[in-house]
This record gives structure tokens, sequence and C-alpha cells, in this order.
């Protein structure tokens, strides 16, 4: 018997979250009113669980690193939030969606919390659009949707391109109606350093005021970390350049397990890099492969003129193009999963086909899209033996009007004209669907210590589909986090406030302490950025999109190594009491550097291929599916949940076994 | 309600309120002065109607007054909010790339207005209030009572060019105001069809064409007397 | 390319600050302008001087973080995008380029070119937001339907990013365009009538409690704004406002 307990109710799936908000323990108005709730993070999950946990009645304190909770990183989703709400009449269902969920996250989560999610989802567009959330609608004035990440249904509700923005937006609204009532105390430019255990039980948090450098106490009842992914450990991603793992990384070591870690979201479709001094990744919708084709020139005498700039990519002919997805995917083309239009690209590049000068490009090509549209357009308009030119001006219109906002901006980024010439994508390090791993309850092996939203690893297995992040984000935050934490605060009410004066205290803000005046007196010889993009780059060559076990072993002796000259040469200028980005940084990368040994040592252990972990080993030998991800369910059907034990490279695996009692497990097939 | 001409947004309302009446109040004024170049005899029976009926002076005439005094103030208790409000200045600031002269220098227009007021009450409206209320002459006519004095004293004060030049640059800055405050007027009453091309359009032809008739008359009458 | 480059140096919100010249070489111009600061930062601390402090996150637009006065214009001299979208081509081999932080008395300066934009949030405080609860059992979101019109318009309005963009180029240092986003999107929802009054006082009295200057419809605000966010809200919130009063 595993040390993991799920604590997944009993009963039928489908009645298991009833049946449990049915018997849970409440805890009465008067007695919340002396409860203390620290949210650390404040995107979609910690917004919104902070607005309700303070609308029914506790009294909840909010840290973000950013000057105000509403720029958390959930604001740069683009594409839309999944529920199933069946409006479009489509055959859509609770089961529907748990079930694409499932096996969209190739079958390494758990059943009942992914059933939980499609069954809260409806209440989350019900939620959004009362508070004002502006989603898109139809002419009859009725909510729209749209289609998205290759599934058989339209579920997915959009506010333009910018669904996550109006989302945090709605959930920030909802915080500032409780902060309004004075039951939310906002710490904005705060940042959470290290937990605070008392006997056992979460009880407060150290944070620094990043304005004026100064350590602070903060006690709570129970302490909820919704910080978002680590995708930054990578860090060229599409994260923001503030996204880090320290709160869910300090609590890994203080006695949180860290679940999945090696699993990785890579999107195919972002803006290349254009030279060393890149800082960051900008995502561009999936949405544009619905239309673009993939391809790279298919003889190398091409693709070195084009670097070269001696040949431009609309000069080649149809059979000097090697449209890559459609040649090896026949059936899917061009829509196959992020996970496998990811690695068919890095597949040509490393065989020498990238188009740009740093040789990690491909083309997306809309010029057939426009060729298509304008031809139907001029059937539409009876325009009969229409021109090239009125043709591609009928095309390019449509184009227009479907991928406008993401072609300006494409061109505001690259200085070319996709309408003219094909769009040069990479693919990037786009979310993280490991994380800390958390029970039904969204608590982790620590008592009153949750974790919910990207931070936590529950809901999306080993790959997250398109338009799932937002929905879960909200979905712990709104729905499950604000029951779940009642259950466990209704034997804290005699408990009384919690001093802040304690020996606990003392020794976390000592070690936060002595942590800080470490950097600020190192006086080294390297930038923090420096040993990140070191980091970066061993991640992205040996943790990336493909992985196998050389490299891994390789690398976790390097980002040890590498740790270790951190520690030595590191150099940070200014001082602890003050407002001071590269103190930050340092913290963080820190943080990074340890985590990035986990992550391969997970890598590692997980020696077979699922969802978004790739390891070359495991591949089918034979057959149609050959060269493709061999899953094995008989050996690695588990969650990998790791315990700290002082060093990164010497943590203790945890098996959570994983069952499967609704869903059948298949071999997924896109030939 | 009390509170919000105290407002931010109350007072502009009061700044817009204003300024629709001092913009009727220059095409009233107009309508009457552009008669003085097609026939004085009508010049002299509305000067002489406006200058003596009960209701136009006693009461409109200090509405008007209170109006303009209004105006000014208000305007320069938004401006010094307005300064107020930046405390460091730039070291470099491009204006001109996203805001028209017109719109970031309404108070030195308006200045320039008032600097033409005070001139334009020397010369026409002292005189007038001693005529009639000091001197107690409610006639209207001329000194030798042959015909009404209102356009021989209009023709007499555009003869010296040194007025005529005055009131042209006056009256170009009224031209520039008016340029960004017709339009001003309606947007801060929350009309945003204001901008709309037609409103604006019109607010651009009132703003050039009520400044070049006074000019037109001011020239008119300097040169053909 | 190489620069010159005068910035803004403040060391925290009580000293006094400075204009200082740097010099920055081989710039490409594919670069974002705050990779280009990353350059010079980097330069700064391998030199062991203290690097220059701005805002910044998501890097692509959206977070309404970035925050500086690029040659006399709030996001530089691009249109429709932040500083984290400006990209080099902007600008020439040899320019001198000045680099200031926001500048009003409501956004005091914290460090070199970060500023506090406390205000925003408070005056959302004040009231951007409906009262609704959290119950799971709100009604059917489709039981309210919202002309396409009226929700598209709506999304316009609820597209800022808070950055302060509008309040750096104002000549007045005036957060109207802000809070007439914010009013507007909730004024043209049905969902949002029933608190209007309220609203849009409390969140005008918090504006100008703040020490924002008053609007005088220059329209620079507009046209800075890197999400273009139109003056009719402005309007909006104005008659809005007089509603509420009379």
């Amino acid at each position: 018997m595993s040390v993991l307990d799920s604590k997944v109710p009993k009963g039928p799936l489908k009645d298991k979250w009833t049946d449990y908000k049915n018997h849970i323990d409440l805890v009465n108005p008067a007695n919340k009113r002396n409860i203390d709730v620290i949210v650390v993070g404040t995107g979609l999950a910690g917004g919104s669980a902070a607005a309700t946990l303070a609308e029914l009645g506790y009294n909840v304190k909010t840290f973000c690193y950013q000057d105000s909770p509403r720029r958390a990183h959930s604001i740069a989703a683009q594409g839309g939030i999944n529920a199933a709400k069946n409006y479009q009449g489509d055959g859509d269902s609770t089961y529907r969606l748990f079930y694409d969920t499932v096996k969209g996250g190739d079958y390494r989560s758990r059943e009942a919390n992914v059933y939980r999610l499609a069954e809260v989802s409806a209440n989350i567009i019900d939620q959004c659009v009362a508070q004002g959330v502006p989603f898109a609608r139809d002419y009859g004035g009725l909510l729209d949707n749209r289609s998205f990440g290759g599934v058989l249904v339209s579920r997915t509700f959009y506010a333009k391109g910018q669904t996550g923005q109006q989302l945090l937006l709605g959930a920030y609204s909802a915080m500032n109606r409780q902060i309004a009532r004075g039951k939310i105390t906002p710490y904005n430019r705060h940042e959470m350093l290290d937990v605070v255990k008392v006997d056992g039980k979460a009880r407060g948090i150290i944070a620094r005021n990043l304005v004026t450098g100064e350590i602070e106490r903060h006690s709570a009842h129970a302490v909820v970390i919704a910080s978002g992914g680590y995708g930054n450990v990578y860090f060229l991603s599409t994260n923001a350049m503030g996204s880090n793992a320290t709160a869910a990384w300090k609590i890994h070591k203080k006695g949180a397990f860290f679940a999945n870690p090696c699993y990785t979201q890579i999107h195919p479709t972002c803006i290349p890099r254009s030279g060393d001094y890149q800082s960051k990744l900008t995502l561009m919708s999936e949405s544009l492969r619905n239309d673009g084709r993939i391809w790279v020139p298919k003889n190398m005498e091409d693709v070195i003129a084009i670097r070269e700039g001696k040949k431009k990519p609309t000069d080649l002919s149809e059979d000097e193009r090697d449209y890559y997805l459609e040649r090896r995917y026949p059936a899917f083309g061009n829509l196959v999963p992020r996970d496998v239009a990811s690695r068919a690209a890095k597949e040509r590049c490393d065989a020498g086909y990238g188009v740009n000068a740093t040789g990690e490009a491909v083309y997306l090509d809309f010029a057939s899209a426009i060729q298509r549209y304008g031809k139907e357009q001029a059937k539409i308009h009876n325009i009969t033996n229409a021109s090239a030119d009125k043709i591609y001006e009928l095309g390019a219109a449509i184009v227009k009007a479907k991928y406008g906002n993401l072609f300006q901006m494409y061109e505001k980024i690259v200085d070319q004209d996709p309408y003219k010439t094909p769009m040069m994508i990479y693919p990037a390090v786009h979310y993280t669907m490991g994380g800390v791993w958390v029970d039904y309850n969204l608590m982790t092996t620590v008592d009153g210590l949750y974790c919910i939203g990207e931070a936590n690893f529950s809901d999306h297995g080993a790959n997250r589909l398109g338009a799932s992040a937002l929905m879960q984000g909200l979905a712990d935050g709104y729905f499950v986090l604000p029951y779940t934490i009642g259950d466990y605060l209704s034997n804290e009410i005699r408990t009384g406030k919690i001093p802040t004066d304690t020996p606990e205290f003392d020794a976390a803000e000592k070690e936060v302490t002595e942590k800080i005046n470490f950097f600020v007196n190192n006086k080294g010889t390297h930038s923090v950025d420096y040993y990140h993009k070191k980091l970066g780059n061993i991640m992205w060559e040996k943790c990336g999109m493909s992985r196998n076990s050389t490299g891994l072993k390789e690398a976790m002796v390097e980002i040890k190594a590498l740790r270790e000259d951190f520690y030595k040469n590191v150099s940070v200028p200014g001082n602890a009491n003050e407002f001071n980005s590269e103190l930050e940084k340092a913290g963080r990368v820190a943080d990074f550097l340890e985590l990035g040994e986990l992550f391969a040592k997970d890598a590692l252990e997980r020696e077979e291929s699922c969802g978004g972990h790739f390891r070359e080993e495991s591949v089918e030998i034979d057959g149609e599916q050959e060269g493709e991800a061999k899953r094995n369910d008989k050996d690695f059907a588990f969650v990998s949940a790791w315990e700290y034990k002082g060093e990164p490279g010497e943590a203790v695996l945890h098996k959570e076994e994983l069952e499967f009692n609704e869903i059948e497990l298949k071999q997924r097939s896109y030939k | 309600m009390s509170g919000f001409f105290k407002s931010s947004i109350g007072r502009k309302y009061a700044m817009a309120l204003s300024a629709f009446f001092l913009m009727f109040f220059l095409l009233q004024h107009f309508a009457i002065n552009i008669l003085s170049v097609f026939s004085p005899d009508a010049f002299n029976e509305a000067s002489h109607f406006m200058g003596t009926f009960w209701a136009v002076q006693y009461l409109l005439q200090p509405v008007l007054i209170f109006g303009v005094v209004f105006h000014f103030i208000m305007g320069f208790i938004l401006e010094a909010k307005n300064r107020s409000a930046r405390v460091v200045k730039y070291a470099s600031n491009n204006g001109a790339a996203n805001s028209s002269w017109m719109s970031r220098n309404m108070i030195y227009s308006g200045l320039a207005i008032l600097g033409f007021i005070v001139l334009h009450f020397i010369d026409f409206w002292l005189p007038e209030i001693n005529t009639k209320y000091i001197q107690g002459d409610m006639s209207g006519l001329l000194a030798d009572g042959d015909g009404f004095r209102y356009y021989e004293e209009l023709t007499h004060k555009f003869v010296n060019p040194i007025r005529v030049v005055a009131y042209i640059v006056a009256f170009v800055f009224l031209s520039l105001h008016l340029m960004h405050g017709f339009s001003s007027a309606f947007q801060s009453s929350g009309v945003s069809s204001m901008r709309k091309e037609k409103l604006q359009l019109f607010g651009k032809a009132y703003a050039i064409i009520i400044p070049l008739g006074f000019i037109f008359i001011a020239l008119y009458h300097h040169f053909n007397h | 390319m190489n620069l010159t480059l005068k910035i803004w140096r403040q060391k925290d919100a009580q000293s006094k600050g400075k204009m200082v010249d740097y010099k920055v070489t081989e710039i490409s111009e594919h670069m974002s302008f705050l990779e280009m600061m990353d350059v010079l930062n980097e330069q700064l601390i391998n030199s062991g001087e203290e690097p220059v402090a701005f805002d910044h996150d998501c890097r692509e637009g959206i977070c309404g973080m970035c925050s500086m006065y690029i040659n006399g214009e709030a996001h530089g001299p691009d249109r429709g995008v932040t500083t984290c979208q400006l990209h080099m081509r902007m600008f020439k081999d040899g320019d001198t380029i000045t680099i200031e932080p926001f500048r009003a008395k409501a956004f005091p300066v914290l460090k070199d070119l970060v500023v506090d934009r406390g205000a925003f949030d408070r005056i959302q405080h004040a009231g951007g937001y409906i009262s609704v609860n959290t119950s799971g059992n709100t009604q059917d979101a489709n039981s309210l339907p919202i002309s396409k019109h009226a929700a598209d318009e709506a999304m316009d309005a609820a597209t800022c990013i808070g950055c302060g963009a509008c309040v750096a180029s104002c000549k007045n240092s005036s957060a109207m365009l802000f809070v007439g986003a914010k009013v507007s999107q909730y004024a043209l929802l049905p969902q949002g009538q029933i608190e209007a009054t309220d609203r849009v006082k409390n969140m005008v009295a918090q504006m100008d409690l703040e020490g924002f200057g008053n609007c005088t419809n220059t329209g620079a605000c507009e046209i800075e704004c890197p999400k273009g966010i139109s003056l009719d809200n402005i309007a909006r919130m104005n008659r809005e406002l007089l509603k509420a009063n009379f």
C-alpha cells in the first residue's frame, strides 16, 4: 500500500462529487470569520478561489509578484474555455468531455478528478456570464462556440482571441468585490519564499515585499498554492518572464510530493527564435492549423538557398515542398495533436531542413487556403472567370476575418507579411501538466496545504487538450476548493488566530533571510540569466520534445554541476532591502536548477512514451504505427509522486496506481 | 446631485454647457454684426433692440457675463488641477504624435481670447454702459441726433489698423480654440456621435466660418471707411 | 546598430532621479525593445553596476505590466503595441532614445522606470464588479440573450490591459479612458444595469481622489492605447454619471 491516498470517494463515478458534497463537514458562517486562508498566486485558479473563499466569509490574503492580480499569466490564454454545455446540440455531454480529456491526456490522469472537472465545467460558463464576461455571441444573442484541439464537438467558449484575459478580469472583478468588503487583503508585488509548518500543518508563509525588500510573516489556517506551471525551467517558453516555480518548489521541499514533472506540453505553433538575445517565445493560436499547411523544402539545396536569402519560399514549386505532416499522417494531416505536430517539426529541423537562420523553423502556409476560399467566394458571388488577383483578394479577405489579429501580431514581431509569404513557426514550451501532487480534495501531502490550477498535477495526465487549462483553473477555484477546504477547516474552528512569533516562523524566516543575504553578498562573475539560459539549453536539448536514457542521465549530471557553479559564481547586484529584480530572479532560478534535475530524473524513470513525454526507446517498431510513440500501460499506468530528500537527485518515488473503470485504454492513432 | 459638479466629470459638463451657451452667443453676435456689411440700417435696428430691450439687458446680459466668467474661471481651475496631476514633467514629450496643437493649448488660445475680451469690453461694452446707464442716454442716437449711433461707432473703431490686426489675431485664436472646443464640448457632454464625420465637419466649419466672418467684417469696415 | 540611451534612474520612491546616458552596441533590428534593455542590463551587471529596473512580464502585449515612455510617447513610436512588442526596427543606427517612466502624480515612481499603478486597482475595488455569488446555481448562461452588437462593444471596452499608457500620454494625466472602458463594459451589458448608478459614481469618485487630471479630449490616450480603446467610452461614462445623478 502506497503512502499516497487519493481519497477518491466511493460509489459510481457520476455520483462521487454530489455524494461527497452532501457528506462533508461545513463551517458555520460565524466561525468562518475567525478563519484565515492564504492564497498564493492570483491567476484563474488563485483569483477565483480567493474571491469565492472570501465570499463564503473566510479572511483571505492573496499574494502575487505582479503589481496587480489582474496581470497573472492566465491573461495570455488565447483560444477559449471548454464546457460541456451542448449548446450546439452536437451530442456533447459531461461524459464526452471527461472521455476526451482522459484520452487526450494519454490515460495518465485520475478518472474521478477529470469527471468532476467535466461536471462543473458548465457552471463556470454560467458564473462568468453572470459576472459580465463578454463571451462571443451569435446574432441571436446566444453564446457562440468554436471547435478546438481535434475533438469531435464544438464546446469551446471564447472572447475573441483573449479568452484568458476576460476570464481573469472576471475573477479579478469578483476579487474586487471582496477587497471592497475587506474580506480579501491583496499583497501585490509580494513573493512567497517559504511555507511555515506547525505540527505538520501548513500555518503560514514567509513572503518578501518586492518593493521594500522587507521579509514578512503571514499566518493562516490553510495555505493555497496557485502559482502556475514551471515552463520557465526551459528559459525560453511562452510563459511570462516572471512565471516561476518557487512557491510550488518550496512546498515540495517542505513535504509536498511533486508529481510527473516530466509531463510538459510543447506547443507546435509559436513564433521561432530570431537570435541568442531572445527572451521569450510567443504563441500563435492552434486554430491556425485549421487552414495552414505545414512544410519544409524537399531538397537541401533549397534550404540553404532560402537561409542565404537567395530563394524565397514562394519560389518553390509544389513538388519541391515536403508537406511532412500530410505525408506521415494522411488521416489527420496538419490537424494531428500538439505533441505529434511538435515532434514532427523537430524531426525535420534536426535533419537539417529548418528554414531560418537558426535552423529551427518550418513553414505554415496559407496560400492554398487563400486559393480555396477565393474560388469558393468567387462561386458564391457568381464571378465567372475570376482573375488570379481577384481570387487571391477574395480568399485573403476570408483568412483575414478568421485570423486577422494573429497575422497582425506575427507581422509586428517578424516584420513579414504572412498573406504574401508563409509564416515561420517552431514548437515552444507552453504548459506543464506535472506539478504538486494533490488528492481528490486538492490537498497536498502536507495537511492544510492545497494546490490548484496549473501548479498541481491532477487533471491533464500526460498531455493537455486545448481550452482545458482555463477550465481547470476556474473549476478548482470556483467550484472545487471552496467545498473541499471547508471540510478541512471545519476542524479548525477552535484553533484561534495563529501567532507568527513562534519558533517555526523564526526558523523559516531565518532560512529565507540567509538565502537572500547569500545572493547579494556572493559577488560572483555571472548574471542570473547566464545560468538560466544554460539550464534552459540543457532542458531543451535533453529533456525537450524527445528524450532518451543517455541524454537524461547527462542532463541530471549537468544540471547538478550547473547548480553548484551557480552557487559559487552567481552575481546579484544591489541590496536585499530594496526593489531588486536580479535578486528575485536569482531565487527563482535557484529553484529551477533543482526542479530541472528532478524533471530529468522523472523522465528517466518513465521508460514509456506518453503524451508530451516521448522516449526514443519506446516507439512502435513495426506495422502502420512504426516510429510512433508507444505507451506502456502494463508498467507505467501510475502517477509518479516524488518525495524530497535533501537533494533533487535523491528524491524518492511513490506511485499512485491509476485505475480506469469507465474508460478502455487505447493507443492513439493519427495515421 | 450636489456632488456631481464637484466631480471631474461634472465640471467637464459645466465647462461644456457654458461653451455651448457661448458658442450660441457667438453665432447670434455674428448674425447681427454681419448685418453691418449688408445694411447699416438693419444693423442699427438690431443693435438698438439688443441694447435696450429689458430682457436682453437685465436677463441675458448677466447670464452671458456669468457664462464668460464661469468658463474662464472653471478653465483655470481645471488647468491648475491638470497641471498638478503631473509633478515631474517628461524630459522628452512628443505631444504632436498623438494630439492636435489646438487640443493641447486650449489654455493659451483661451488666454488670448480673454485678452481680446478685455480689449473688446473697453472698445464697446464700457462706452455702451457709460452712455446708457451712467449718462442715461437710452435713445441710441448719435450726438447730433441724426440717426442711430451704432453703425458709426462700429466703423469708427475699425479705422485704426493696429486694432484691426489685434482683432484678426484674436479671431485666429478663437478659431483655434473652437477647432478643438466645439467637438470637445460634445464629447464632454457624452455625445459620442460627435465623433461621427458629419458632426466633426460641422464643428470644423463653425470654427472656421464664424471667426473668418468676424475677420471679414473688421477688414470690410477698415477698407471701406 | 549602435544606440545612445538616455534613461531615468531613480533609486527609490524617496530619492530624486536623473537622466543618465548609456551606450549599447550591436543591437539587432529583430530584437524587441525589452530585449535591447536586457542587453543593456547584462552589460551593466557585468561591469558591476546596478541594472535598470523596469516592469515587464508576459512580453506578448497582454498583461499590461510594461510601461515605458519612449522618445516622448507611451510604449514608443509604434501604434497598437505595448513596449514589449515594440521592435528595434523602428529605430535607426546612431539614434538617441529617451526612456522615462510613465509620469503622473497618481503613479509614483518606485525605482528607475517602475511606477506604482495601484490607483487603477483602487478604482476597480470601488465598483469594477457585478455582485454575484459563486453558487453553481447561477442561471443558465443562455437564459439571458445579449445582442451580438452589445456583446462585441462590451468586449472592445473590456480589452483594456490596464497598462496606464492613457494616463502617461494625457497632458493632464487623466485616467478617464481606463475608467471609461471599465464603466462601459458593464454599462453595455444587462448584467451590469442593477448596480450601474453606484458603480459609476464610486469609480469616478475614487478616480478623482487618486489625483488624476481631467479629460480635455485631446485624444492622445486613444492614439497611444496599445489596445485601441475608443474615446467613445469616455463619452459613455460621462452619460452614465449624468444618468446616475439626475
